[in-house]
């Protein structure tokens, strides 16, 4: 087309560092074994005992880590000029129907320029607290998805700067919606959900960051503030 | 003046006197007022998921709501006449529809467009309203999932239809319908749980292992 | 990244000829750092005079907020000084109710989760539960899902664009989008009976084949879209009131894009060419010839190209797509996954049993776990699926692409005017329907 702009660049190839095969479509991918990344290798070199296991299925190198090392580790995999890990996909929790099987936390990371997948899991036992290390520090984009993460499964990431729920609202009682004691339709009726909904007032709905703005604040009264402090809904 | 009503209308018939000047033409007053209304509902989109984009595609050309005298959006509640929920509505949500529903003024109706905003739909989940209609009072409801523009063109029709019928004298039809101020709800709990039990074979659905 | 500067020919509503009758041309210089500078200087933020900060709350209920996100913005006099998204006004608890759904029961789901990418979708998730079942679908099945996933990214794009200019105060592109997206409508409806949630897919197949005649309604249509496209393109693309709006609006440099993880057009726009079809293929994506678009300034404007172009691309792998579509059986030979044919249904006993078996409890694929990802029109969208060995997965994890690129609009809106909040997050292209799943 003559009308774009003259600066704007149709690139076709990815943005891999290295000269490998072009990447295909995977087919009859094997359900256990295969080729692992070779990260699984290089992370056991490294950390030694913090590395639990890994395991290749469907084509996808899982490495399981020890709950304390997962801060480092990622940041390692991140910064580390052989790994390169720059891309996070996602993070999430997998609670199984077993109650006494652990919860696993799960970390999908890309390196954009190998072309690699990598899943990092960790396992939290039932009963522990369910603390783990945040990610923040290394990927922004981590800040949702660790709220989202505590939000459905009440995982608590240390060093997250502002872990709060995100989907439910702040004042939601019944629970974290995505663990397995947590019924389908919720653990109150349908009359009583509807009315711990509709008694929240919408202009409730700022959390104590907002109420901070700039000066605003300082001209809240004394006992307003304690209030607001101590939890209870504001703007009623 | 273009002022007819159709003349097998059973409503109303519009007479004119020969022996007056042009121009003047008598009318029922619930007519006049009746048909000023029913072709100017400016809609309040609430629209929240797939509904709103064939709400979107019922606003655009190709189905042309201003055919009903409807485009004129009113993103504001308080010009707004009919509010059509395009969507579902999550109990997170629920407050901030009833708050719109009280902003609007009297006349409104409103019309639940699609299974969710009727019935909660496929999502009989832990964060789901079952029906708008346990919020706020509901004039249309427009099953489908989403609706086709068709379907909510007939809906907004059923409307027209049912504000021509209205009259004046009935006080009722206009009563803000006041929640109770302890709970919120406008219709006793019982009656909510009721509504929004499962039926059929969804009963079944909420196993998790087979 | 080379950066140049770019001259874009601006109609300007005076007459802004210049000697020779041309449009007069405005130079647009990008410096080295690759950050546009507007074409106007921006307007210098007034010293703050005494601190009063002002809170406005946008949302849920805005037209311009695409659905129920709220944004609370902290403004200095008209300049957002801090942003506080707020999401979930449309959580419906997608992934839990996956865990209660068979495999093939789910795929209505995803059509209602990210609903302006619907057919795109029912693909991912198919994908994602063939790989768990070890499934590799048939030649015919493949070229139909790629048909599938490009003409969602058009219809995508196309709401994309009509909404977005309404927000910028353009009416005719949103009217011209929504006749494009009808004649969309048309073809799927007449593939699988819906126009918007299509549940095209089954796992290890397609619901059904494509009617007769549907090949050439597709070429007419694509024959005309790039018209359209073209349209588009002198109404929007060197429009003052346009460029005026966009250029230098929430740029994210390639850095912080790929640490804030954005993807799709977000992404690309910042200069990374990250596409899932090129750098992770499915669907034998690299065998057609389509190219990636990649901005160079990362700002609203370059978002607004790369869409445009990647419908164009779009365009191009659909009359791929066409060309080779293969004869042959949609749904592979697995007795799993495959519902026998109703006329063995009704006859034999055999395959009435398998029938009901099939349909009652479920196909079961072996334990194990899978992710697998698409280029969504919105980004990389990813399906996560734990089985244990039962008809329903233990979890079913979306990875919401406009989630992640939404959770950087405090990066992106701070410093700039409330009016450009608009138009930044109608950048982002986001559905609500996806980030609060």
């Amino acid at each position: 087309m003559t009308d774009q702009p003259e600066s704007f660049d149709i690139v076709s190839v990815g943005r891999a560092l290295v000269d490998a095969a072009p990447p295909v479509t995977p087919r009859n991918v094997l359900h256990r074994g295969g080729d692992a990344n070779p990260s699984a290798d290089a992370l056991k070199q490294q950390f030694g005992d913090a590395i639990i296991r890994s395991a290749v299925g469907w084509g996808e190198t899982t490495v399981f880590v020890a709950r304390a090392h997962v801060g480092e580790i990622i940041r390692w995999l991140h910064d580390d000029p052989a790994q390169q890990y720059d891309y996070l996909v996602d993070v999430t929790a997998v609670e199984y129907r077993e109650a006494e099987n652990p919860i696993e936390v799960v970390w999908h990371l890309r390196s954009l320029p190998y072309r690699r997948f990598l899943r990092i899991k960790t396992e939290l036992k039932k009963g522990s607290p369910l603390e783990v290390d945040s990610v923040w520090g290394v990927y922004h984009g981590a800040d949702w998805l660790e709220r989202e993460c505590y939000d459905m499964f009440g995982i608590t990431f240390t060093g997250h700067p502002d872990l709060r729920r995100i989907l439910m609202w702040e004042q939601y009682k019944e629970g974290y919606p995505l663990r397995k004691d947590f019924p389908l339709r919720g653990r109150f009726s349908r009359s009583e959900q509807l009315r711990q909904a509709l008694a929240a007032n919408p202009e409730s709905r700022y959390s104590m960051e907002e109420l901070t703005v700039a000066e605003a604040f300082t001209e809240i009264p004394d006992d307003m503030r304690r209030r607001l402090a101590s939890g209870e809904r504001t703007g009623e | 003046m273009g002022l007819t009503a159709r003349p097998d209308s059973a409503l109303s018939r519009v007479e004119y006197d020969p022996q007056s000047q042009d121009g003047w033409v008598t009318t029922r007053l619930d007519f006049l007022v009746n048909w000023g209304r029913a072709n100017s509902l400016w809609p309040m989109p609430f629209g929240t998921a797939c509904c709103a984009i064939e709400f979107m595609a019922t606003a655009a050309a190709d189905f042309d709501l201003a055919r009903f005298g409807m485009e004129r959006m009113s993103f504001s509640p308080r010009q707004a006449d009919v509010l059509i929920c395009a969507g579902r509505v999550p109990f997170k949500l629920a407050p901030i529809i009833r708050r719109i529903w009280q902003q609007m003024a009297q006349p409104k109706w409103s019309i639940a467009m699609g299974a969710c905003a009727s019935t909660g739909n496929m999502f009989d989940t832990y964060a789901v309203v079952q029906g708008i209609d346990t919020i706020i009072p509901v004039d249309v409801y427009v099953p489908g999932c989403p609706p086709r523009p068709e379907g909510l063109l007939y809906g907004i029709q059923m409307l027209q239809k049912k504000v021509m019928n209205e009259r004046m004298s009935d006080r009722t039809i206009r009563e803000e319908m006041e929640p109770d101020p302890t709970t919120q709800l406008y219709i006793p709990p019982p009656a909510i749980d009721e509504i929004s039990e499962p039926f059929g074979n969804s009963i079944n659905q909420t196993r998790s292992t087979p | 990244m080379a950066t140049k500067t770019r001259t874009i020919e601006v109609e300007l509503s005076t007459s802004g000829l210049d000697a020779s009758g041309k449009p007069q041309r405005v130079p647009i210089v990008t410096n080295d750092g690759g950050t546009a500078i507007a074409l106007e200087e921006p307007l210098a933020i007034e010293p703050d005079l005494d601190g009063e900060h002002m809170l406005l709350n946008l949302g849920p209920q805005h037209p311009a907020t695409h659905g129920v996100l709220r944004l609370v913005l902290e403004l200095d006099g008209e300049t957002v000084v801090r942003c506080i998204p707020h999401i979930g006004y449309l959580h419906c608890g997608f992934e839990k109710t996956g865990e209660y759904r068979q495999y093939n029961q789910i795929i209505p789901w995803t059509d209602r989760e990210d609903y302006l990418n619907a057919p795109g979708n029912n693909v991912a998730f198919a994908l994602g539960a063939e790989r768990l079942f070890g499934i590799d679908i048939t030649e015919r099945c493949t070229v139909l899902r790629v048909i599938a996933c490009e003409l969602s990214r058009m219809m995508s794009h196309l709401v994309w664009l009509g909404t977005t200019s309404i927000d910028i105060g353009a009416y005719t592109p949103f009217l011209w989008a929504f006749h494009q997206r009808e004649l969309i409508y048309q073809l799927l409806e007449s593939w699988t009976g819906a126009r918007l949630t299509t549940s095209v897919t089954r796992v290890g197949g397609m619901m059904a084949d494509i009617p007769d005649g549907w090949t050439g309604n597709l070429r007419k249509f694509l024959d005309g879209f790039i018209k359209v496209l073209d349209d588009v393109d002198v109404l929007l693309t060197r429009n003052a009131i346009w460029v005026g709006r966009t250029v230098g609006l929430g740029v994210m440099t390639p850095e912080e894009a790929v640490n804030y993880g954005l993807s799709g057009c977000m992404l690309r726009a910042s200069g990374v060419s990250y596409d899932v079809r090129k750098d992770f293929p499915y669907l034998d994506y690299e065998t057609y010839d389509f190219e990636v678009p990649v901005g160079v300034n990362g700002d609203v404007y370059d978002r607004y190209l790369v869409r445009m172009e990647e419908m164009r691309q779009s365009n191009r792998i659909l009359y791929q797509a066409l060309d080779r579509l293969p004869d042959g059986p949609i749904n592979v030979d697995d007795a799993r996954v495959i519902l026998p044919t109703k006329k063995d249904a009704t006859s034999g006993m055999e395959s009435m049993i398998h029938h009901f078996k099939q349909v009652m409890e479920g196909p079961r694929p072996p334990v194990g776990e899978a992710y697998v990802a698409v280029e969504s029109p919105r980004g990389e969208k990813g399906y996560y699926m734990v089985s244990d060995g039962s008809a329903k997965p233990v979890r079913w994890r979306i990875r919401p692409p406009s989630f992640v690129n939404l959770s950087a609009i405090p990066k992106m809106v701070e410093g700039h005017l409330l009016s450009d909040v608009i138009a930044i997050n109608a950048s982002i292209d986001v559905v609500l329907g996806e980030i609060d799943r």
